[in-house]
């Protein structure tokens, strides 16, 4: 039980009253973020992260992830009072918690909503303790070709489990991986695909690219609908809060299925969003009664936000232990290690014990900070959403051009940055996933080096994927799962050719 | 004309005039297209191949542009063999589109007015013209947001954060 000393190591980094403080603020901030519309826990990281440089790299970690939960929380309260989802990944909890609140439930939609957010979390905190430093000892023995193996395996996932177009999944990661590559070749010193230009030189941070994609983009998207907040009154009490705490024990086996498709999905880089939408579509599916669920049932408030906040959480596993993020928002994180000049992948284990276990202590506490504050703060967090449209999306739009000038004080990243949100908004539009492209323009550069570093030692054979049992099983995971969307394509058109040849 | 862009928001769904969704379609996948391209052409200059250290500078780019512009090509297929309702979607409609247009143009003019002005009065000119054109807000209830806006901005970053964010002449007569 190393773990538990380790842990317990970390629980006196985190408790420390500075770092506590930093907690709060990225809770509250966090909740904050994810009440508004265009900003959400990636670009509201992004835009933060420059902030965070002259911290302590693991004060820095602790108040962006307590961000990032509470903008888990704060998706939820959007969905519910005004049946606008203030994340993707909070879709799914409008299905049940607004007709909730329209009957007058919105107290008890919310408490279940933030409660099962938090059993999902915990769930997840404790998966991480244990698994990762025995996945973190295991990568510890991986080269180059194995390195390889698992960001082709994490990206071949987007692809077999894509909810749209595979190929609009592949084009979307392959314009990240374009985009990764423009700049200064960092083995030869070549400059590629700077077509001339001084200010391509430097390349695309992705961070701007984040800020652009995610921030501008949704503001683009939501002006579209008009954006009238029509919301329900938040009155949430400690009686209201007490009466659905007695009441939420009776679904626990709902919610630990539901917190394990979360960590599964999360550790895959399927992401929160859509493990909300399968616990949901479980969770209909198994009920005794399945014509209930969309009318305002509890177990529709629990199911997703369950899974989302679990998968969300459970992402940071891969991120800390392989160094390749689960989700667009631990892609961010993982951006802000290498910029306080920490490598990631499991020699962080090893060399920065204390930035591990603090910020896994972190996560223990930040999640029951960000559980009080959403319980108390409620209908303040619920009032935002009556300043008028026009003024939070100017502000939001100022928040985002500053963010993207302090990524590296220049200012034509804010000209990219609206492109970015243009791009962003046409994609959006067309359904070509952004988690792809995101993730792709962060590990571009080390998948590339992977990549090269293998051919490098088998002197150009691609067979170095498949030199022993480990990196090879891992590629034909990869390829199996590039090929599923083939091989369900297949399956269609011959089970439809059928059909239609059994009608004539 | 009294009304504000807002309230054409309602008849935004209704309408089914304005940019068809095959159109996009198509336009995005050939810019994507097209970009592969240019990474091919552009690796192909630096080598694509073997070189006596490895792998050349544009081994990795070529595949990957290769891979875009298939896919993008390939993407076409279903755009170009839709019928019916499907080749009928629409995109964004006329009155959508006016509203995406009321949030985009100041926006691109603010991008354009902070190397010139600085960030701090592009911001408040920004919440300004959007509180009085989009929301009906009078200068009286607009100028002291913006200002606000300008000030708090300052303090965050200038004075608590000390990051240097772009300024223009107005910060320079004051002294910073």
């Amino acid at each position: 039980m190393e773990e538990i000393g380790l842990l317990m190591q970390g629980f006196a980094v985190a408790l420390q009253p500075g770092n506590m403080l930093l907690m709060l603020v990225g809770v509250v901030l966090g909740v904050l973020i994810g009440v508004l519309p265009g900003l959400g826990g990636a670009n509201g990281i992004a835009i933060l992260l420059p902030l965070t440089f002259a911290m302590p790299p693991v004060s820095a970690v602790i108040m962006l992830s307590c961000i990032y939960w509470g903008a888990l929380f704060g998706g939820a309260i959007t969905s519910i009072l005004f049946n606008i989802p203030g994340e993707p990944w909070s879709v799914a909890t409008t299905f049940d918690g607004y007709p909730m609140a329209q009957q007058g439930r919105a107290g008890e939609a919310l408490t279940a909503a933030f409660t099962s957010s938090f059993f999902g979390a915990f769930v997840a905190v404790v998966m991480i303790t244990f698994v990762a430093p025995i996945i973190a000892g295991f990568a510890l023995r991986f080269g180059p070709p194995e390195f390889f193996a698992v960001m082709f395996l994490s990206f071949a996932c987007f692809v077999g489990m894509a909810k749209g177009s595979p190929l609009k999944t592949l084009a979307a990661m392959m314009l990240g991986f374009l985009l990764a590559a423009v700049g200064m070749d960092t083995v030869t010193g070549q400059l590629r695909m700077t077509f001339g230009s001084e200010e391509m030189i430097r390349g695309f941070d992705f961070l701007v690219a984040v800020i652009g994609l995610f921030g501008i983009s949704e503001i683009l998207c939501s002006i579209e609908e008009g954006l009238h907040f029509r919301g329900q009154k938040a009155k949430i009490d400690l009686k209201v809060v007490l009466r659905t705490w007695a009441e939420l024990p009776r679904h626990w086996f709902l919610a630990i299925r539901s917190a394990l498709i979360g960590c599964w999905m999360g550790i895959t880089p399927a992401g929160a969003t859509p493990a909300s939408f399968m616990s949901y579509g479980v969770a209909r599916r198994m009920s005794k009664d399945p014509a209930g669920f969309g009318q305002g049932r509890i177990e529709g408030v629990v199911a997703p936000e369950t899974a989302a906040h679990a998968a969300g959480t459970s992402a940071l596993l891969p991120m800390l232990t392989l160094g390749v993020p689960g989700s667009p928002t631990a892609a961010v994180l993982l951006g802000g290690l290498i910029m306080w000049g920490l490598q990631p992948g499991p020699m962080l284990f090893v060399e920065q014990k204390e930035f591990v276990w603090g910020l896994v202590a972190s996560m223990y506490l930040g999640n029951v900070a960000g559980l009080l504050v959403v319980l108390v703060a409620v209908p303040w967090f619920a009032a935002i959403l009556r300043v008028p449209f026009p003024i939070i999306a100017a502000l939001i739009l100022t928040v985002c051009a500053i963010g993207a000038y302090t990524v590296s004080n220049a200012e034509f990243d804010i000209v990219l940055m609206l492109i970015f949100g243009i791009v962003g908004y046409v994609m959006k539009k067309l359904d070509y996933p952004l988690a792809p492209l995101v993730l792709a323009l962060v590990l571009g550069d080390r998948t590339e080096e992977a990549f090269r570093q293998s051919l490098l030692v088998s002197n150009g054979d691609l067979g170095i994927f498949f030199h022993n049992w480990l990196s090879g099983g891992i590629m034909a995971a990869g390829i199996a799962l590039l090929l599923w969307p083939a091989l369900a394509w297949a399956r269609a058109a011959l089970a439809s050719g059928l059909g239609r040849a059994r009608a004539a | 004309m009294s009304t504000t862009t807002l309230d054409l928001a309602p008849a935004a769904g209704r309408s089914s005039q304005g940019v068809r969704r095959s159109a996009m379609e198509v336009a995005t996948s050939l810019a994507l297209a097209l970009i592969g391209a240019a990474a091919i052409w552009d690796s192909s200059r630096l080598g694509a191949g073997w070189g006596a250290e490895g792998p050349q500078s544009g081994y990795f780019p070529f595949w990957i542009g290769l891979i875009l512009a298939g896919t993008s090509l390939a993407n076409l297929v279903p755009v170009l063999r839709a019928r019916g309702a499907a080749a009928e979607a629409m995109f964004v409609t006329w009155p959508q589109l006016r509203l995406v247009m009321s949030v985009l143009i100041p926006t691109v003019f603010y991008v354009a007015a902070i190397p010139l002005s600085g960030i701090y009065l592009a911001s408040a000119a920004l919440v300004a013209y959007f509180m009085m054109r989009l929301g009906e807000f009078t200068w009286r209830s607009a100028l002291p947001a913006a200002v606000a806006t300008a000030l708090v901005a300052f303090v965050t970053f200038e004075v608590w954060f000390l990051v240097g964010l772009p300024k223009g002449p107005i910060e320079e007569l004051l002294g910073f």
